[in-house]
């Protein structure tokens, strides 16, 4: 029988050799589909993987476009991680985003059309920090108080969020020179609340900035302090954490805050920078999409940002092979469900050792 | 304001259809999720059951083979969810979602060759004697067989967690599985049949959407249900019987929303739609404030990897 | 709009690299906000992509993108398209408004259509709609001569001024036929779930129409109505497939002779910015074939009320035509204007239903 060993630490090796692994095979088996479908498998990998990078005709467009559609993903995992590694599981970061772009573009279109820079983008920036941790702390604090379980109730504030989303993109929020069609004015056409692009051509944005800013500060706790310790504690062995004082309800408050405020800030520079705007489809997916992000990046600062980029290339590769080879929109898709089986699928071997043995089985 | 020119039997029917998808993927996840897996792929095996479902009804000419179908679809793919959970130890709710974005995309494939197309009409069932009482018959006794299927499959799953021995493991396994393995319980196993379950009722409930409710194929038609199913889960707070209570009540909000616009009662849509994600969450608060009370309810290892050798 | 400067250094370029060949084929991109299998408003686009790459062969070469979220995704795609060397780009839906024409300000080779929307910032960008609500009229003849118990239903989507001139032109000219015919709307926040489309049509049978209308997107009520039993209009395509005895006609979205048209404009380089809005009189709206359940006279009239609109003799929103409160819209004999009609908010005298927040 096959048996899987716990290794005593992971395996240097395999934690960088699993995700290279992984994306050959879906190479492989997307490949596959692709010729199924009728299309020129080496091309179609090709245009996913390689040309938003390095294509002559289009890289320096996509590249920093690969930084944007990243961006979101980026600070929210980030901020998501922190929880996963304590054991507290935020599956709402969608609502946390949506909620968070809400309150930025309320601030905005409230000082619509004063011109003051200064004061309104900042306010923003607060208030859509704000209201990402506020629809946290619902959650946090079910659960911290009543030992409610924060996965379904972040969950169920998803769908909470999103309609109010649509209530206030056809509502108080619908623009009143827009022919009556649902969705906000623009925002990122305000000068004092637009999110634009800080260096001409390279897609950074201040959501960007903030996403690495994130990444950083994201590894100095986790391995410089003292919380990022129990954090990881509290995780690994919940009654030590205790012994250690570890308060679990102020790490709950703290975790899932952070994850909110994050998802927030990320809701409010898409609204006021790439997406421009508050629409009925403005949460796209991003606050769920981030949450496998997180787990591919094994919850690490570093990984997040690699696994980010690479999520975001498939989705700027598979419009790019949608547009040159005529792949269906769902063959896209389909081909990324496949890459995140294989990522979290052989994600084992950088923990557990196989060993064959002959008489008991797990 | 007319409220009289609703009529309450036909409510209830509609109802009745309405709930059936929800209630299908919903029994099937609350199996899971009592064995200890949360599976929030079940919109995605949903979709794929209402596709392969409808494309074998088309195929074949009988719905009925379509439904079988659509069984095996959906635990075909949450079996791919099983393995990468059960035996490669992946994470639960990263993996549920990739299953949520691959049905998406894989049912849209296989459904190419089906938009626009009728399928063959699934008959009703109308239960001799019964279905003629004036008020009741409308409402209760006029459906077609999944419709009934599903209330029986409650019955049936009540039952077993209650009664039986395999349901009391079933059970053990979800509390804690450190505990169930040292007693000698094949935790993986009892956990892949469980997702197995799981997929099936979701395929069922899918191609329930694709043959009956809408009845045809289209791209992203479930267009949330497997969402609702997962709340619905919480909101039975996994209990059979208050699933079913459930699905009705979540179906009711949808159809009464609906009904009341159509008598012209002028109703705030939107904050009516909310309203059953924050009833939910109410019954999460209450049941979990109970400390006695949630323990017999929620699974204690809901959520958590198991390997053996930890 | 800083973060799009660069943009025109590669537009520049591209267009310098565009320019060179002339037998080069003219290359049309779509943009699509749902996948081309909804069977409703993409699939109509698409289905006119087809007959673009059929009438002209291979003088062309299309491409689309599918399911694209507006916004910043949107905006990328048609850039790609752009970068890619598109002559001509197809943005099929109101929300890509200010992403085509951000686009368009950086590429001003490149010329973009924009569907139903109102933005138009630069001379590379047109705007095209169709006038729906002329088709409207004619099957709310219909209807009121169809129904038996006077209730029509109404599946509407968003709460938007199209929308809800759809539901007064169909009124009005139901209520011309049948001074007791009454609208149940239904809206769903929706333009497509077929399963909550069910459900309605269930609801407004429930509540007595024996015909139904939609402006949503799915056939589902369709299939609805073929089982009950009752009379039903398709929405964007003939539906007729999914309830032969129901569907009595269906509104058709025929984008194929504009697309051509502007593509061929595009080859010949006389192609110029413009805001049309068109309907039976240049095809952009039509009827598919009435069901035998017609009666002969119905049928008649229906089709001279059709031909009036076309010939431009008779216009749906002809006064005298009062609001719901009573308010006057347009005296005795005039004629709405085009913005009025884009800017309506509100039902016509006679309604019942409130129109929601």
């Amino acid at each position: 029988m096959i048996r899987l060993e716990k290794r005593p630490t992971p395996s240097r090796w395999w934690t960088a050799a699993t995700p290279v692994l992984a994306v050959l095979l879906t190479m492989v088996a997307g490949g596959i589909l692709f010729a199924a479908l009728g299309k020129d498998p080496v091309a179609a990998i090709r245009i996913i993987f390689w040309d938003p990078l390095f294509s002559a005709q289009y890289a320096s467009y996509s590249r920093p476009q690969l930084l944007v559609k990243s961006g979101p993903l980026i600070l929210i995992a980030v901020g998501l991680s922190f929880g996963f590694r304590a054991n507290i599981w935020n599956i709402g970061a969608e609502g946390q985003y949506i909620m968070g772009a809400l309150a930025g573009a309320a601030v905005a279109l409230a000082f619509h059309p004063m011109e003051a820079r200064w004061l309104i983008f900042p306010l923003m920036v607060m208030a859509g920090a704000l209201g990402g941790w506020a629809w946290a702390m619902i959650p946090a604090i079910l659960k911290a108080r009543f030992r409610t379980n924060e996965i379904l109730v972040s969950l169920l504030l998803v769908y909470v969020a999103e309609r109010f989303l649509a209530a206030m993109a056809l509502g108080r929020m619908r623009n009143p020179d827009g022919g009556g069609f649902p969705g906000s004015r623009s925002i990122s056409g305000y000068p004092s609340a637009s999110n634009p692009e800080l260096i001409a051509g390279t897609g950074m944005h201040w959501g960007v900035v903030a996403a690495f800013i994130a990444v950083i500060f994201a590894y100095v706790l986790l391995h410089r302090h003292m919380m990022g310790f129990h954090v990881r504690l509290l995780g690994q062995a919940p009654r030590a954490a205790r012994f250690a004082g570890v308060v679990p309800g102020r790490l709950i408050i703290l975790c899932m805050g952070l994850a909110g405020l994050l998802a927030g800030l990320a809701g409010m520079f898409e609204v006021a920078g790439p997406a421009g705007r508050i629409s009925i489809d403005f949460g796209s997916g991003y606050g769920f999409t981030a949450i496998i992000v997180a787990f591919l990046g094994r919850l690490h600062p570093i990984g997040i940002l690699l696994a980010g980029l690479l999520l975001g290339l498939t989705y700027i590769g598979g419009e790019l092979a949608q547009l040159t080879l005529g792949l269906p929109a769902a063959a896209i898709q389909a081909f990324q469900g496949m890459l995140l089986f294989f990522l979290l699928g052989l994600d084992f071997l950088s923990n557990y050792r196989i060993r064959l043995n002959r008489a008991e089985a797990a | 304001m007319d409220l009289s020119s609703i009529n309450p039997a036909v409510l209830a029917a509609s109802l009745m259809v309405a709930a059936t998808p929800i209630m299908l993927a919903g029994i099937g996840e609350l199996i899971s999720e009592k064995s200890g897996v949360l599976n929030l792929g079940v919109e995605g095996m949903m979709i794929t059951g209402a596709v392969s479902g409808f494309a074998v009804a088309v195929m074949t000419g009988n719905p009925a083979l379509g439904f079988i179908a659509a069984v095996f679809a959906g635990m075909a793919l949450a079996l791919v969810f099983g393995v990468i959970t059960q035996v490669l130890l992946a994470n639960h709710v990263a993996t549920g979602l990739a299953l949520t974005l691959f049905g998406l995309g894989l049912s849209a494939l296989i459904g190419q060759g089906y938009v626009g197309v009728n399928p063959p009409r699934t008959a009703k069932l109308e239960i001799p004697l019964l279905a003629d009482i004036p008020v009741l018959g409308r409402a209760l006794f006029g459906h077609d067989l999944i419709v009934y299927l599903s209330i029986l499959l409650i019955a049936a799953v009540w039952a077993f967690l209650k009664f039986t021995r395999a349901g009391l493991i079933l059970r053990a396994v979800g509390e804690n599985h450190d505990a169930a393995h040292a007693l000698g319980y094949r935790v993986v196993r009892v956990r892949l049949m469980a997702i197995a379950f799981g997929g099936a009722c979701a395929g069922l409930g899918g191609a329930y959407l694709s043959l009956v409710r809408v009845p045809q194929w289209t791209e992203g038609m479930t267009a949330g249900a497997g969402w609702i199913a997962l709340a619905l889960v919480v909101f039975a707070a996994w209990r059979p019987w208050r699933l079913l209570v459930g699905a009705y009540l979540f179906g009711g909000i949808v159809v009464l929303q609906l009904n009341l616009q159509a008598a012209d009662v002028r109703i705030p849509v939107h904050y009516l739609a909310m309203s059953p994600y924050l009833i939910t969450i109410l019954v999460l608060v209450i049941i979990s404030s109970d400390r006695s009370r949630a323990a017999l309810n929620a699974p204690g290892s809901l959520n958590r990897t198991f390997h053996a050798a930890q | 709009m800083k973060r799009r400067a660069l943009l025109s250094g590669a537009a520049l370029a591209l267009g310098l690299a565009g320019a060179a060949h002339a037998d080069d084929p003219t290359k049309v991109g779509f943009v699509y906000v749902g996948p081309v299998g909804d069977y409703g408003w993409t699939a109509t686009h698409d289905a006119a992509r087809l007959e673009v790459e059929e009438h002209f062969g291979d003088a062309v070469e299309t491409s689309y993108v599918e399911s694209v979220a507006e916004g910043a995704d949107a905006e990328r795609v048609m850039t790609q398209m752009a970068l890619q060397g598109h002559d001509l780009i197809f943005a099929t839906s109101f929300g890509f408004g200010p992403d085509a024409n951000n686009v368009a300000a950086q590429f001003p080779d490149v010329k973009f259509e924009h569907a139903t929307g109102y933005q138009q910032d630069h001379e590379n960008l047109s705007l095209y709609n169709a006038r729906f609500y002329e088709g409207r009229a004619v099957i709310g003849h219909i209807a009121g001569h169809m129904t038996e118990t006077n209730t029509i239903g109404y599946i509407a989507s968003y709460p938007i001024p199209e929308v809800i001139h759809g539901i007064n032109s169909a009124y009005i000219h139901a209520r011309e036929v049948n001074p007791d015919v009454r609208f149940r709307v239904i809206w769903l926040f929706s333009w497509f779930d077929p399963s909550q489309e069910a459900d309605a049509a269930n609801a407004l049978i429930e509540q007595g129409a024996d015909v139904l209308m939609q402006h949503t997107d799915s056939s589902a009520p369709i299939s609805i109505a073929q089982d009950a039993g009752i009379y039903a209009f398709g929405q964007a395509s003939d539906m007729s497939e999914f309830g032969p005895d129901a569907h009595l006609t269906a509104i058709l979205d025929i984008w194929a002779p504009y697309y051509i048209e502007r593509v061929q404009a595009v080859m010949d380089g006389t192609w110029e910015p413009q805001d049309i809005w068109h309907g039976f009189a240049e095809g952009m709206v039509e009827l598919s074939p009435l069901n035998d359940a017609i009666p002969e006279d119905v049928r008649a009239s229906a089709m001279e009320l059709r031909e009036a609109i076309a010939s431009g003799e008779y216009h749906p929103f002809t006064g005298p035509l009062n609001r719901q409160d009573g308010t006057p819209i347009v005296g005795e004999g005039e004629v709405i204007s085009d913005a009025d009609l884009l800017a309506m908010d509100y039902y016509v005298e006679g309604i019942t239903a409130e129109l929601p927040d």
